[in-house]
């Protein structure tokens, strides 16, 4: 019988770890820039949505790449059309880590410099990327926010040589997302 | 003890059970909502190649219309298979919304002017609200400027007007399979003999096949129902390609009809495929931003 027990906390207990406070959102802000000289692209994806896991620091991101919207119809159209074929690929995600990861106390309002690692997918593409960024703990909600570059090539997207000049071979990616607890 | 080593795995199991879940952290949010997502691109330009095409142009932006059209190719060497002849259309399109569109346009060609306004009444979309076809209406006017062919009789103003309805149903079948139907009618206020019809009724189709993700293959072809024209009046068939390039889209085609208007290419082509009665053209789109869509 006291065996019994001790299987049943422990799988209950289990259970618990599994759902330790989560944070969400489904309204994360991705946005990228291309610039060069000659013409400065961006998109804007405002429905991105992101999870993070407190107790392991484990963070994940999904964008729709439909849902980036752009100054001007015909890039947004070209954009899905000619280099992300998103009707192939629809989404671009990110699955990380961030390392050497404590618990943040969700108590203390703060900021709290993080370096994340993790894999990248863009058009059918996974790479491997580790950026810094910046958690805000402000009255028990978290905001991610972090930088970082994309090699436009890695992600097997080809700038037609008519462009080239047009479009940038890195672009910026910026990831700035308030996130709420999982009830 | 069999029961309790059951019970271990049982527990070890529904743990890891617990634990594979964290391995997708997104799954936690469920199924995304659904939307709407409307189809888009299904022609590179809002025209295919006389016609208008399913497409409008988005709003707040201004696209420049070039239209061009050489002489026919049977004109022969004398005539440098057409080349030493043009004809030019120029106009400028503008979206209002990304559903209603309004042009105006100068053609050389009976030195016409015209207009048009077309709206999208459906969009073909998936997800939340689906449609398996855009609906557009293309409502034009023309006015033809020549001198009065009989200046000596009493001529009406009215009698150089030419109005167009017409309807677009298409639908992108796949990403490179576009077609659509263009049913039509032409009401011309003047015309030359009693057998000619002020009403003409036409069914237009066409489609693209992209060939690469820059260029496509184009081509139209406008059935005239019978008795309705004079007798020379044949039907419009154009084949052509679309050549994008950033801001512009480049269309390059054979077509037998000289004008670039609704009431001359689809009442008014004389000119035969059979006996090389083919002009080479050209379209170009040059598209101009006016009003940026707020964001960030």
């Amino acid at each position: 019988m006291n065996q019994l027990i001790i299987i049943l906390a422990f799988t209950f207990g289990s259970f618990h770890a599994g759902n330790a406070q989560k944070y969400f959102t489904k309204t994360g802000y991705i946005s990228f820039y291309s610039d060069t000289p000659i013409e400065k692209i961006a998109g804007h994806n405002k429905s991105s949505s992101c999870v993070f896991d407190l107790s392991s620091g484990k963070l994940e991101f999904a964008s729709l790449i439909k849902g980036f919207q752009f100054e001007k119809a015909l890039m947004q159209e070209h954009f899905n059309e000619n280099y992300m074929e998103s009707t192939k690929f629809p989404k671009a995600t990110f699955k990380g880590q961030i390392e050497n990861y404590k618990p943040i106390d969700v108590t203390h309002n703060g900021k709290i410099n993080v370096k994340v690692s993790g894999q990248l997918t863009i058009h059918g593409i996974t790479k491997n990327i580790s950026t810094e960024g910046v958690i805000t703990v402000n009255n028990s909600k978290l905001n991610t926010y972090a930088e970082f570059n994309v090699l436009v090539a890695d992600y097997g997207i080809s700038i037609p040589s008519l462009v080239k000049d047009q479009i940038a071979k890195t672009v910026k990616v910026k990831v700035d997302a308030s996130l709420d607890v999982i009830k | 003890m069999k029961n309790q080593i059951y019970l271990l795995f049982l527990s070890i199991f529904l743990s890891f059970g617990l634990h594979a879940q964290e391995d997708d952290l997104l799954s936690l949010l469920g199924e995304e909502e659904e939307v709407t997502e409307y189809t888009n691109a299904s022609f590179k330009t809002n025209r295919v190649i006389n016609l208008h095409s399913l497409e409008s142009t988005a709003g707040g932006v201004l696209d420049f219309k070039i239209g061009h059209r050489f002489g026919t190719l049977n004109g022969g060497f004398y005539e440098l298979f057409g080349l030493d002849n043009a004809s030019i259309r120029l106009g400028f399109d503008y979206g209002l919304s990304d559903r209603l569109t309004i042009g105006i346009g100068r053609s050389g060609f009976q030195k016409t002017y015209d207009g048009f306004v077309k709206y999208k009444l459906l969009r073909q979309s998936t997800g939340k609200r689906k449609m398996p076809v855009t609906v557009g209406i293309l409502l034009t006017s023309a006015l033809q400027t020549l001198d009065w062919a009989n200046p000596d009789r009493e001529n009406h103003f009215s009698s150089r007007m030419y109005y167009t309805g017409q309807l677009i149903i298409g639908r992108k079948l796949s990403e490179s399979l576009s077609l659509q139907l263009s049913p039509t009618m032409v009401h011309r206020n003047l015309i030359a003999t009693n057998a000619e019809k002020n009403d003409v009724f036409a069914l237009g189709v066409a489609g693209r096949i992209k060939l690469s993700k820059r260029i496509a293959l184009n081509a139209e072809y406008i059935y005239l129902l019978p008795d309705q024209v004079a007798s020379e009046i044949t039907n419009s068939l154009s084949v052509g390609f679309d050549i994008e390039t950033g801001g512009h889209v480049f269309q390059l085609h054979l077509t037998n009809s000289t004008s670039m208007i609704e009431k001359g290419f689809i009442a008014e082509t004389t000119n035969t495929w059979s006996d090389g009665g083919i002009h080479f053209g050209f379209n170009v789109s040059r598209v101009f931003t006016i009003k940026k869509k707020k964001l960030g």
